[in-house]
């Protein structure tokens, strides 16, 4: 009585899986950019920002460590109407509020990463930057920040790849992202081990596919004393 | 500004680190051409002294004057150009890690000084091959010995044309048969005319060099004079006792009440020879 697998994936699965992608990619790629942003700045700012600054910072890690990610879809989503700023309410279509809640929580890690790289870099190398003559600022973008970034990296790639697993959040949120299309497929043909593997399998295509890109990142910046460890 | 004003000038300078007097009231100037090493245990305050002469270490009180000018340590710009012209050279180098040799000795060109890359290039290849390094520029610091990262960062430091260069015991982490090329570098600077305040352990090599030597002790400057003087046979200086107990340490020997000339050669050309040897040994 039913297709068999194949032709269900080319006829069915296949293509809404894809369109799904495409969903995928528009909430991921820019929530991790503004994330990786919005993690620089904050982990600068924590590091080197004035007091008042570094504590503001401290707060926006907390808070959006310390919550779940689907209580702060919701808020974006769903609360965030209620809140009325001189008699208007801030209403987000799904795919800004899904990408505006990774970037935020993107950024709250990414800034932990960013931070630890920082703290890395040896004091004497701002000091030597210092002592040529270079503002504080300069010898932070132009000598520190170059290597915490190297040492930064790996952590901050991990946290991509999470992001691109957490986009599935969005669903929840109606983004017809891979999850979303695919529960509504498997809701309409009940072929659930089917379409929940090669669901599986789409994550899995995309965070190699990821894992590729942020190697040759990583490889392009190398340079002696930065490298990764041989294993 | 006349001929005696002198390049560099500490006023009374006072710095209070934990609770500890870490510098007591120490002034010292220094003139055009003049080569002047800071001596004594650690712990005394060279090093800080050396750091609060750029205000990499701000003191807490006291004056600082660059070519009788008094620099005014709460405009940042004003900072940034003094620093310009006081070149450091730190114990532990401190390249930066991620630039090869040559990009250490062109970034400051490019960032402070505003050169175009061609220009702060061209500089930097110079300053280089001034300190014996021009085929190494491509390298990274990982990949440099302890002796040419030093001569790097001398390079970088020299690239700036400092009025006077502070070198905070400069061969002091290298292994001994890479101190010998450091040395070599530091004593053409010498004899090229360059202002300098020196703190070292290196005693006889620094006799050679030094205009006076200054001794310091617990945040102060306790004796001053030429090493001559100071060395004399018979000195009863605090310095002398200070510098037969590192011989003593370092089977250095003969370099108390020696004339500057004779420590020299002896010894230029001892750590000069065993520098050599053991780059071929290394090789």
């Amino acid at each position: 009585m039913s297709m068999p697998y194949l032709e269900f994936l080319r006829g069915e699965l296949g293509p809404g899986l894809l369109d799904g992608l495409w969903v995928s990619l528009v909430v991921i790629a820019p929530s991790a950019l503004l994330g990786g942003l919005i993690g620089l700045t904050a982990g600068v700012l924590r590091v080197y920002g004035p007091r008042p600054v570094r504590w503001l910072t401290e707060c926006y890690v907390s808070l959006f460590r310390g919550t779940p990610l689907v209580v702060q879809v919701f808020f974006w989503y769903f609360a965030l109407p209620y809140i009325r700023v001189g008699g208007h309410g801030i209403v987000l279509d799904p795919i800004p509020a899904a990408i505006l809640s990774f970037a935020l929580c993107s950024g709250a890690y990414q800034s932990e990463y960013i931070r630890g790289g920082l703290n890395s870099i040896k004091r004497g190398q701002i000091r030597a930057a210092l002592a040529l003559g270079m503002t504080t600022r300069q010898a932070v973008t132009s000598v520190v920040l170059p290597q915490a970034f190297r040492r930064a990296l790996p952590g901050c790639g991990n946290e991509i790849i999470y992001l691109i697993k957490y986009s599935s959040l969005a669903s929840i949120i109606t983004v017809n992202e891979l999850t979303g299309t695919a529960t509504t497929i498997a809701k309409n043909s009940w072929r659930n081990i089917e379409v929940f593997c090669t669901l599986g399998v789409f994550y899995l295509l995309l965070v190699t596919v990821a894992t590729g890109l942020l190697r040759l990142l990583e490889n392009s910046l190398s340079v002696p004393g930065f490298e990764r460890p041989q294993s | 500004m006349s001929e005696a004003t002198p390049i560099l000038e500490a006023r009374s300078l006072v710095k209070i680190l934990g609770g500890n007097r870490v510098l007591e009231n120490v002034s010292l100037d220094i003139g055009r051409g003049r080569v002047k090493v800071l001596i004594g245990p650690s712990g005394a305050g060279k090093s800080t002294l050396l750091q609060c002469l750029n205000f990499l270490i701000p003191p807490d009180s006291g004056h600082i004057l660059l070519e009788g000018r008094e620099v005014e340590k709460t405009s940042k710009r004003e900072l940034c150009a003094f620093r310009q012209q006081v070149g450091m050279i730190f114990q532990d180098f401190n390249l930066f890690d991620h630039l090869s040799a040559l990009e250490n000795v062109r970034v400051a060109l490019m960032k402070v000084k505003g050169m175009s890359k061609l220009e702060a290039t061209e500089r930097a290849v110079a300053e280089l091959k001034r300190v014996g390094l021009a085929d190494k520029a491509t390298l990274y610091p990982a990949n440099l010995s302890g002796g040419q990262k030093q001569r790097v960062a001398i390079a970088r430091a020299l690239a700036m044309d400092p009025k006077v260069m502070l070198l905070d015991e400069p061969t002091s982490a290298l292994d001994p048969e890479l101190i010998g090329e450091v040395l070599t570098v530091i004593r053409d600077l010498a004899q090229a005319g360059m202002t300098m305040i020196l703190a070292t352990h290196q005693i006889s090599f620094s006799a050679s060099l030094a205009d006076e030597f200054i001794f310091m002790e617990r945040g102060r400057i306790v004796e001053q004079g030429s090493p001559a003087d100071l060395l004399a046979r018979g000195a009863q200086s605090r310095t002398q006792a200070f510098c037969s107990k590192i011989s003593e340490l370092t089977g250095e020997s003969g370099q108390s009440g020696q004339s500057g000339e004779s420590g020299q050669s002896g010894e230029s050309g001892q750590s000069g020879e065993s520098g050599k040897a053991g780059a071929e040994r290394r090789l």
